[in-house]
């Protein structure tokens, strides 16, 4: 399995009220960028199962969730706990970097 | 922790110039290997349309021509090592590349192809408000300003371009130039006049970017008149250029004085047995078309070295 895909409808059950913590892929279709990291992000969702839940929120068709985090640039990522986003990485970065900013989350 | 691994080639940076070193390098049956820090492809993921690109004659988006280079790439094998090069030493016969993972690539030949990353302005806020308005990359952030007015500065080719391109979703752009006149090819600025959502502030610099959550305005300054003015807009792509990213060679092979390598028309740097290729030589024109050739130029030199090595 992949990433989960999350909408504006589940945003607050799924992502704000989940658990564990969340990172939010925030991508559309007409990203390349988006696209050539999706493989990453889904790796990431195997390799954290149970312990990080990986989403990926499309901004065309939700456009409510982006708005109200003020996502000007895709990709976005954003890491949540405890329903607050405590990290932001803008860009096509590398799996390392996202791996980085996922562990210090954890930690 | 650092284990030693060989090959016959390394090719750093996996844009349209690494890409095509690395298939010239499968094809000469070399034990190969591809590092790259992000996603395969470089610049021309960020960039919307390609119209100078021979084999498309309807033009093709940077995303399907880097889907297209990796396809016939992985007909002989693609090996990538997505890691950060951060070292390059010499243990004849060998130079050793080393990566953020520390691991340590024993290898014949290098062949670099880092590519460039877009110049930034340098102005208060810039930093602070990238990815909340200040933008690199049109095709990235373009449609998240649908109705919006924004400003690209500029003055080159991709100002342009993406300035046309940006045109499809916004109310208007701003298109800002420090000179009198854009160095942009005359087609594309014969676009830009013909094209009503576009508004020309010329002479004019960018002083400071403003807002808090978001961008909110520009202070601007005419150059000419040295007046300072304000401009209300909701996002600015700036496309200044490019600066290499090679501060990691520093003194071990030539670099000029923007920190881009010079190489010979072999494409040979200063260091034997290190080939550079692409966007970051020194050099005036970079096109994606340049880049390739240079990425096969690299990697033919790159085979001759490696017979020099066996016949000693």
């Amino acid at each position: 399995m992949g990433a989960c895909k999350v909408t504006d409808q589940d945003f607050e059950k799924e992502v704000l009220q989940s658990e564990i913590p969340v990172l939010v892929d925030f991508w559309a279709a007409w990203c390349g960028p988006c696209r050539a990291i999706a493989p990453i992000i889904d790796e990431l969702a195997e390799e954290y199962q149970g312990k990080v839940k990986i989403c990926k929120l499309n901004v065309d068709e939700n456009p409510l969730t982006p708005g109200k985090y003020g996502i000007r640039a895709i990709p976005t990522m954003i890491l949540f706990k405890d329903g607050q986003p405590v990290e932001t990485i803008v860009g096509a970065v590398s799996k390392a970097t996202l791996v980085n900013a996922i562990n210090k989350v954890l930690s | 922790m650092s284990e030693k691994i060989f090959f016959d080639l390394v090719i750093v940076g996996g844009g349209p110039a690494g890409l095509t070193a690395y298939l010239y390098a499968k094809r000469a049956l070399l034990n190969c290997l591809l590092v790259e820090k992000g996603p395969l492809g470089g610049q021309v993921l960020l960039t919307d349309w390609i119209e100078n690109y021979l084999g498309f004659p309807q033009g093709i988006s940077g995303y399907e021509l880097v889907s297209l280079f990796q396809r016939q790439v992985e007909k002989y094998g693609l090996e990538v090592k997505y890691q950060e090069a951060v070292d390059l030493e010499v243990e004849e016969p060998y130079r050793v590349v080393s990566l953020t993972n520390g691991e340590r690539l024993y290898t014949k030949a290098v062949i670099l192809a880092l590519g460039a990353t877009p110049r930034r302005l340098g102005v208060p806020g810039e930093r602070e408000l990238t990815g909340k308005g200040v933008s690199y990359c049109a095709v990235c952030d373009g449609p998240l300003f649908r109705d919006e007015e924004v400003a690209v500065v500029g003055g080159g080719d991709t100002a342009l371009q993406e300035a046309l391109y940006l045109t499809k979703f916004v109310k208007k752009v701003f298109l800002i130039h420090r000179r009198e006149a854009f160095r942009a090819i005359p087609i594309l600025q014969q676009r830009v006049q013909e094209n009503s959502k576009i508004e020309l502030i010329l002479s004019t610099v960018v002083k400071e970017i403003h807002g808090k959550e978001r961008v909110e305005a520009l202070s601007l300054q005419n150059l000419k008149t040295g007046e300072e003015f304000s401009l209300k807009v909701a996002g600015v792509f700036i496309f200044i250029g490019l600066i290499p990213q090679t501060d990691w060679l520093k003194g071990k092979l030539a670099l000029d004085e923007n920190g881009y390598i010079i190489t010979d028309r072999e494409m040979r740097t200063s260091l034997p047995g290190v080939f550079a290729c692409g966007d970051c030589l020194s050099k005036k024109h970079r096109q994606i078309v340049i880049a390739c050739g240079e990425g096969a130029l690299a990697c033919l030199s790159a085979q001759e070295y490696l017979q020099g090595l066996k016949d000693v």
